[in-house]
């Protein structure tokens, strides 16, 4: 039964390489449970797309 | 501004960014401080930018406005910055890899002894985090959480999700093992997630909470 800290940890490695199936399958059964990890994910989206945003659009935005 | 018949701007009726001092000076900070970030020294970011900024305008003519001209001239940088890491791998800089003894650091406020989320610390719903991407103000906070991660984690953050490197070429160009550079990032994207959740997403029900 995979925990959070470990939940977070297979969301981030998703970005940079492909879970295995057992590593899929336990991460989905774990945020069925847990909102806390659902939100975790949705987040990881969002922070990349900040991220790519920041370091194009930024300067016209700031100016105005 | 004097733009007295400069010869290399043949189609005159176009938006000239040469004689735009303000947007060359934003640019240019603003490359600055990216490239220092990612190179760790001040001198081999100054050439990086001022050959990337040369590069580009040589062809800014070309270029309809502004921004247009600034993506293309950071993706400039960011193939600079590519190199010169290159460069760098080769002459191995082991000062740079070792001044992070304070990436040891361990994550019990955000989990319990079993790994669950302290309940203080858990994630919450973030409403709608394109309407943010409009803001100014959101950018202030984003920028300051980005610059309180430790020094490694932010570098190796930076490297994949703004110059977009392949995990790995971080590897090989900061002379990590896979599983090191899995452990940066895991670490940096729980630390900057939370910074923005506190920072920014937290704020506005903080006042409501405290009354």
């Amino acid at each position: 039964m995979l925990n959070c800290h470990d939940a977070t940890r297979l969301m981030s490695e998703s970005q940079e390489r492909p879970l295995s199936m057992i590593e899929r399958m336990s991460l989905k059964l774990h945020l069925m449970m847990c909102s806390g990890c659902s939100n975790f994910k949705e987040q990881m989206g969002s922070i990349r797309l900040m991220t790519r945003t920041f370091a194009k659009g930024k300067n016209e935005q700031e100016k105005k | 501004m004097t733009n007295e018949q400069n010869p290399q701007i043949e189609s005159g009726s176009q938006y000239d960014v040469l004689t735009d001092g303000v947007f060359l000076e934003d640019v240019r900070r603003q490359m600055l401080k990216f490239a220092t970030m990612q190179l760790g020294d001040s001198h081999q970011a100054e050439d990086a930018v001022q050959e990337a900024l040369i590069g580009a305008l040589k062809n800014a003519a070309s270029f309809g406005g502004r921004a247009a001209l600034k993506t293309w001239i950071f993706a400039i940088l960011k193939n600079k910055i590519a190199d010169t890491l290159r460069q760098k791998q080769r002459s191995v800089n082991v000062s740079s890899l070792q001044r992070d003894g304070d990436e040891d650091e361990d994550f019990s406020e955000l989990f319990d002894s079993k790994g669950f989320w302290q309940p203080e610390e858990r994630p919450v719903a973030w409403g709608n985090p394109e309407a943010s991407l409009r803001e100014g103000q959101f950018w202030i906070v984003f920028e300051a959480c980005l610059e309180g991660l430790p020094p490694k984690q932010a570098r190796v953050f930076m490297m994949r999700e703004f110059i977009e490197l392949d995990a790995d070429e971080i590897c090989a160009e900061v002379n990590l093992t896979t599983s090191n550079l899995h452990v940066l990032l895991h670490r940096s994207r729980l630390r900057l997630r939370e910074c923005i959740e506190n920072k920014w997403y937290l704020e506005g029900e903080k006042n409501v909470e405290l009354s």
